[in-house]
């Protein structure tokens, strides 16, 4: 990815509306972000475009993605699976 | 260097529900309004706010505005100015209509009325008993009041500039404000807004606090320029505070969880709350329980290898209970502290949660600041609205349901009130001619800056600083040594540097901007904390306890006053409360107890 792109989508995960999503995007773009293939790389941009609200609940498990978003669900499988970190 | 200017009659700084609502008046009045934004509209904080927005519209039971100002009046622990109070409850009922009818989706009841529920502090007859004032969207209030107000602004034409920072207030020699500098976050191009109006909507500053429940975008941007702007910030000692956040995230670990049976212990496994109350032990108040957390964190108690956190211990429930009763809450344990909490305790801290106060403004929405003995000379040209803003309502503690009652009914008064003032059909001021001088040189201090403080650093050291010398229960010597502390901090955060130097998307540079605002922040309110010797709502002193000639320790006879931080020399001074209602009697002085 580019430079460019790559910082735009940075500041798009890490100034959400929620903290939880903050942190979690935050942690994602350090620790998983960069072994995702081109393909997957793009699926997280759509992924970060949604809702806060949906995606936190795509990620907390609290939903499961629709038939529409099934090609979001191995991106949203590794986001759950992102290491925890204590964040700030 | 010759800077783009782009005209606008009027500037809002801020898309979140305070800025929205403001721009809908402007625009609406055939005004060319301006909405600047660091993210999407709707990914702005107000998002995040779930309870609802209390009006005492009496849908499922007698409620009456005069009683809610009695909640609120009480709630603020009478610091609250009463006039700005009665203008906020008795504007309530019509401002929820009209969100209703900007296509609000409001719960209902069976007869299509708005669902009211109950909600802490909400009570009827002046105290007497709970009553179901609060008006909610499900979960998502917040998030739902902003589609609303955005989808309204795209119809009446207001012009956003999304990803776009404010940099500077831009004011001229007599003191009047032309509008902001800004930087396009895509380009780094700076720009002026020259303005006729400008309205300051830009949130909260929780991000100055170690463990806050505010999203990362929290970082008191509006605050900071006004600060620079020689502008004083209004009564910055009161914050609100949550018992038990994850610690080192501040996600918040609902009260629920100590109603199920959750216990606190200490790093002995003491189950310190016994000492503390030992009747209503971990089900004590929010903050008898936030006091005891910080005094054994204090006291070298606290877990962890800092010793900064505590536990909440819900290992000995029947894991059925936990999933069942608590949902959530056991994935909140796993994301954010890599706790399984069936298995192991959590580690929690006392955690930010509001602003009470901010840039002083009269109910109108506008700005106003002491001058030659009057405490509240208008600033011409400037206004703001929501948390960013000290109307004063929320006083020294906030009720339950106000912030989005604020953000409503002062972002409207704002926006009538600059719509006022523009009818009155003053022409644009001449710009000074150095008006982005300011922020150019800021950002080339950064960019060319070698040897300087590294801005993660510096704003972890600010947060403990703020965490461990100003959280939710205070001590005198403490709030002593983080003045001296935070004055060092200061000095870091003066001479950030950067490794980026890059022009488009650089978002080191946006961070260290934001920094220089957090700062000012954290400053006003450890100094405006450290100057008041008194308890009183959410700033609650060791040194001044409850006793019978001070219940609470609140002491009236010296303290019921406003403090206003003056950030030039970083003095301090105070005005009076307001306690003259508009059309009503004021709410007389009484022990706050619930």
């Amino acid at each position: 990815m580019e430079r460019q792109d790559y910082e735009r989508l940075r500041w798009r995960c890490i100034r959400r509306a929620l903290l939880e999503l903050d942190i979690t995007l935050t942690r994602f773009l350090d620790d998983g972000f960069d072994q995702l293939t081109e393909e997957e790389q793009a699926v997280f941009v759509d992924l970060v475009a949604l809702e806060d609200h949906d995606l936190w609940y795509l990620i907390s498990g609290k939903t499961e993605c629709t038939d529409d978003e099934a090609h979001f669900a191995p991106v949203v499988e590794k986001l759950r699976k992102c290491s925890v970190r204590l964040a700030n | 260097m010759s800077i783009p200017v782009l005209k606008f009659d009027a500037v809002i700084v801020g898309a979140g529900g305070a800025g929205l609502r403001s721009a809908i008046q402007l625009s609406e009045a055939g005004l060319k309004t301006a909405v600047l934004s660091k993210v999407f509209p709707t990914r702005s904080h107000t998002v995040a706010a779930q309870g609802g927005v209390a009006a005492s519209l009496g849908n499922s039971e007698e409620d009456h505005w005069h009683w809610h100002m009695y909640d609120t009046v009480k709630g603020s622990d009478w610091l609250g100015d009463q006039d700005a109070i009665e203008f906020m409850v008795r504007k309530a009922n019509e401002c929820v209509v009209e969100l209703e009818h900007y296509g609000m989706p409001f719960d209902r009841t069976d007869d299509g009325k708005i669902y009211q529920r109950p909600f802490g502090g909400h009570m009827s007859n002046f105290g007497e008993k709970p009553v179901r004032r609060s008006c909610a969207a499900a979960d998502r209030t917040g998030h739902a009041m902003l589609h609303a107000m955005y989808q309204r602004n795209v119809k009446a034409n207001t012009q956003f500039f999304v990803e776009w920072m404010a940099l500077d207030l831009i004011r001229d020699s007599e003191g009047h404000v032309l509008g902001v500098t800004a930087m396009e976050m895509e380009t780094g191009q700076v720009v002026i807004f020259h303005t006729r109006a400008t309205i300051f909507a830009t949130g909260g500053a929780g991000r100055i606090f170690y463990s806050s429940t505010n999203a990362f975008i929290n970082t008191g941007d509006g605050l900071g320029m006004a600060a620079r702007a020689g502008i004083p910030l209004e009564d910055m000692e009161f914050w609100q505070f949550h018992p038990t956040g994850v610690a080192g995230a501040g996600v918040l670990i609902t009260e629920g969880v100590r109603g199920e049976g959750g216990i606190l212990r200490n790093a002995n496994k003491e189950r310190f709350m016994e000492r503390y109350a030992p009747n209503a032990k971990d089900l004590a108040s929010r903050d008898v329980v936030s006091r005891a957390m910080t005094t054994e964190i204090n006291e070298g108690r606290g877990c962890g290898v800092n010793k900064d956190y505590v536990l909440l211990d819900i290992t000995h429930l029947d894991p059925n209970t936990i999933m069942k009763r608590l949902p959530g809450i056991r994935e909140i344990g796993l994301q954010f502290a890599g706790v399984d909490c069936i298995k192991e305790p959590l580690p929690v801290v006392p955690t930010c949660h509001y602003q009470m106060g901010g840039i002083p403004t009269h109910y109108s929405g506008r700005v106003v600041t002491p001058q030659n003995g009057d405490y509240n000379t208008v600033v011409p040209g400037f206004y703001a609205a929501g948390e960013c803003a000290c109307a004063s309502v929320h006083g020294a503690n906030r009720l339950g349901t106000n912030s989005l009652l604020d953000l409503l009914v002062f972002g409207k008064s704002a926006g009538d009130s600059a719509v006022e003032d523009l009818k009155a059909g003053k022409a644009h001021r001449e710009l000074p001619k150095n008006a982005a001088e300011q922020s150019l040189a800021r950002i080339a201090a950064l960019d060319s800056r070698k040897g300087g403080a590294n801005v993660h650093e510096t704003r972890l050291a600010m947060q403990r600083t703020m965490q461990n010398h100003a959280g939710v229960f205070r001590f005198g010597d403490l709030l002593k040594s983080g003045v001296e502390k935070i004055l060092e901090v200061e000095k870091a955060a003066r001479e950030l540097e950067i490794k980026d130097k890059s022009m488009a998307w650089n978002t080191a540079r946006t961070e260290a901007l934001e920094m220089e605002n957090l700062i000012e922040v954290a400053k006003a309110t450890m100094l405006s904390a450290e100057a008041r010797k008194e308890s009183r709502g959410a700033h609650v002193r060791d040194d001044a306890p409850d006793t019978p000639e001070f219940p609470n320790g609140r002491n009236d006879a010296e303290w019921l006053k406003h403090t206003l931080f003056n950030p030039v020399d970083n003095s301090i001074s105070y005005k009076p409360v307001n306690m003259q209602p508009l059309t009503v009697e004021p709410i007389a002085l009484k022990t706050r107890s619930y």
